[in-house]
């Protein structure tokens, strides 16, 4: 046809060449993470660093589960897991009532609250910060779950709005008609029906949570409280020297988010992209 | 709810209906509208109010000084050239991670079968925290025990190793390689969704017509991908006018404020070096540099919705 046999040829050389070589400059990095926890702190003074481990030993994994890893791992789920059911449950009623209810401002409230999505959290750091003090939150996991649930509500809000507008009305008259009235039917019919909206959200947040580190690092201050994330700042800031301790912490760290991503990558996938491309 | 009379008035058992109806959207949006308000609006507010005064944040000893918190921030050369380095990092998210991002996009449309093992190898960098890839990468740049040295050493280009987070001249652009690295692999997905609304038949009967693969893209699904492309380059920019975490991680903004940026200039302003009021001008600053970006960009490009 049109293509000569040449850049056919080339074609496809290149889609297999190119396809592994973004694949080595992805996992190289996380490769070195994986291979140095594996050694000790002298093997990683004295050996390559592309050498292979000598042994396969665990002992910096072992020392790491020993310390109060588990504590920062226990603060994460909490935090992480009252936060999203609060964002659920709060976004999809807020969204509710902008999808199916007749109010004035009903619009303007909602861009407004979309506008949230565009504000640099920054901003409110340092207010955050002096509020949390006065409220006797200050160095509490409890401090987090506020700010968390705010700053994810404008993503979530939009998200779920969208969602339930695509509801067929007749579910919701039918509904009315049995008697329910606008409680019974949020309950028993939107929020039953917005499942792929609502495990969207809890994706996008849950992962975004997960992974959060400012908030937690300005409203916390000792490991009691702290969450993962800071669990690799405070070892990096104990253990500067010893590389391989670290790179354990932070290899442990990324494993629970890389166990759930084996499960389900398309929805995690698709959760992360509906979340970032509204957000 | 939308229509109130359409539930029939039973008396006075009607009236509390009715008043519940009129009550209900109040009811379902206070949660939202409470925490908005306690969370986001009033720091918004108050960050304004603090950049007004000159106070360490400890004691009760706030000091009013009216706007010259403002007039120092306008002249303030570290925070214009931390402002300068968003712009920097912004610019080159977007020249380096769209063609990346599009190249990658075309082979794994291409690849077939192993496209999906690939799409999701390549997205686990996202996954990660920042600060884990922060920590990652400074020992992944370290000067002597860094695998990045080590690599340029074994394949011969010893000569170019450096000193990539310590040397004023690397420091920035060694941590946009890592943004990039991060992200482009969201772009790439992003661009594949769009290749793939590309209608089928169109290419068919455009082959049919003899043009070629290459015509075809150039001319019809680069084209295709332009609604796309402009939502990429609006969410990369504004990622970048954000930026802080990786950035604290890996070099704290130094060295020398090579690697400033707006949000770790507020930061250490507020929490290294106290001053709770110029650290709070300095994130109102930001704030609306942020804002009049985000507006003009918005204006350019109106946003397209791309179903992924």
């Amino acid at each position: 046809m049109a293509s000569s046999p040449v850049a056919r040829v080339a074609g496809r050389i290149a889609v297999p060449v190119l396809g592994l070589f973004w694949l080595a400059v992805t996992t190289v990095p996380f490769l070195f993470m994986v291979m140095t926890s594996f050694k000790s702190q002298q093997e990683s003074f004295s050996s390559s660093v592309w050498a292979l481990p000598e042994a396969l030993d665990l002992v910096n994994y072992r020392s790491v589960l020993e310390g109060p890893f588990l504590t920062y791992f226990k603060n994460s789920v909490m935090v992480v897991v009252i936060s999203v059911v609060l964002i659920m449950l709060i976004s999809a009623m807020a969204a509710f009532a902008f999808a199916r209810m007749r109010f004035r401002f009903n619009d303007a409230l909602f861009g407004l609250i979309v506008a949230g999505m565009i504000v640099p959290i920054h901003i409110t750091l340092v207010p955050i910060y002096l509020m949390t003090r006065q409220m006797g939150l200050y160095d509490s996991q409890f401090a987090l779950i506020g700010p968390y649930v705010a700053t994810s509500l404008p993503i979530s809000v939009f998200i779920l709005t969208e969602f339930m507008r695509q509801i067929p009305k007749e579910l919701e008259e039918a509904a009315r008609l049995d008697g329910c009235g606008p409680f019974a039917i949020f309950f028993k019919v939107f929020l039953p029906l917005s499942g792929p909206g609502l495990s969207t959200i809890a994706i996008y947040n849950g992962i975004m949570l997960w992974n959060e580190f400012i908030f937690a690092y300005v409203l916390t201050s000792s490991t009691g409280t702290r969450t993962l994330p800071l669990a690799i700042w405070d070892y990096q800031g104990q253990y500067t020297a010893n590389i391989p301790a670290i790179l354990t912490v932070v290899t442990l760290t990324s494993l629970p988010l890389v166990v759930a991503y084996a499960f389900g990558q398309e929805k995690i996938v698709k959760g992360m992209m509906a979340g970032s491309l509204k957000g | 709810m939308t229509d109130i009379t359409t539930r029939p008035a039973d008396g006075g058992a009607g009236g509390t209906a009715l008043s519940l109806k009129t009550f209900a959207p109040a009811i379902f949006l206070a949660p939202a509208v409470l925490l908005l308000a306690v969370y986001l609006l009033y720091p918004l507010v108050d960050s304004f109010r603090l950049s007004m005064f000159d106070w360490n944040g400890l004691g009760s000893d706030a000091r009013f000084v009216g706007l010259d918190n403002w007039k120092k921030l306008a002249s303030d050369a570290l925070f214009w050239e931390a402002a300068w380095n968003n712009i920097l990092l912004a610019f080159f998210s977007v020249v380096v991670q769209m063609p990346i991002a599009l190249v990658l996009a075309v082979v794994l449309d291409n690849a077939g079968k192993g496209s999906r093992i690939l799409k999701i190898l390549y997205f686990l960098p996202l996954l990660m925290s920042s600060v884990a890839l922060g920590v990652l990468f400074k020992y992944f740049y370290d000067v002597t025990f860094g695998p990045l040295n080590a690599l340029l050493d074994f394949v011969g280009l010893g000569y170019l190793a450096q000193d990539w987070l310590g040397d004023t001249r690397f420091a920035l652009g060694a941590v946009i390689a890592v943004v990039c690295w991060q992200y482009i692999p969201f772009y790439m997905v992003l661009f594949m969704a769009g290749l793939a609304s590309f209608p089928a038949d169109i290419s068919e009967a455009a082959k049919l017509d003899g043009a070629s693969e290459t015509t075809i893209f150039w001319k019809m699904k680069l084209p295709h991908l332009k609604g796309t492309i402009r939502t990429a380059i609006v969410l990369s920019v504004i990622g970048a006018l954000r930026y802080f975490d990786l950035i604290y991680v890996m070099t704290g903004g130094g060295p020398e404020g090579a690697s400033e940026l707006m949000a770790t200039y507020m930061y250490r302003n507020v929490f290294s070096s106290f001053q709770l009021g110029y650290g709070s001008t300095v994130a109102s600053g930001m704030f609306i540099v942020v804002i009049l970006i985000a507006s003009v960009l918005m204006r350019f490009s109106k946003r397209y919705e791309t179903e992924v």
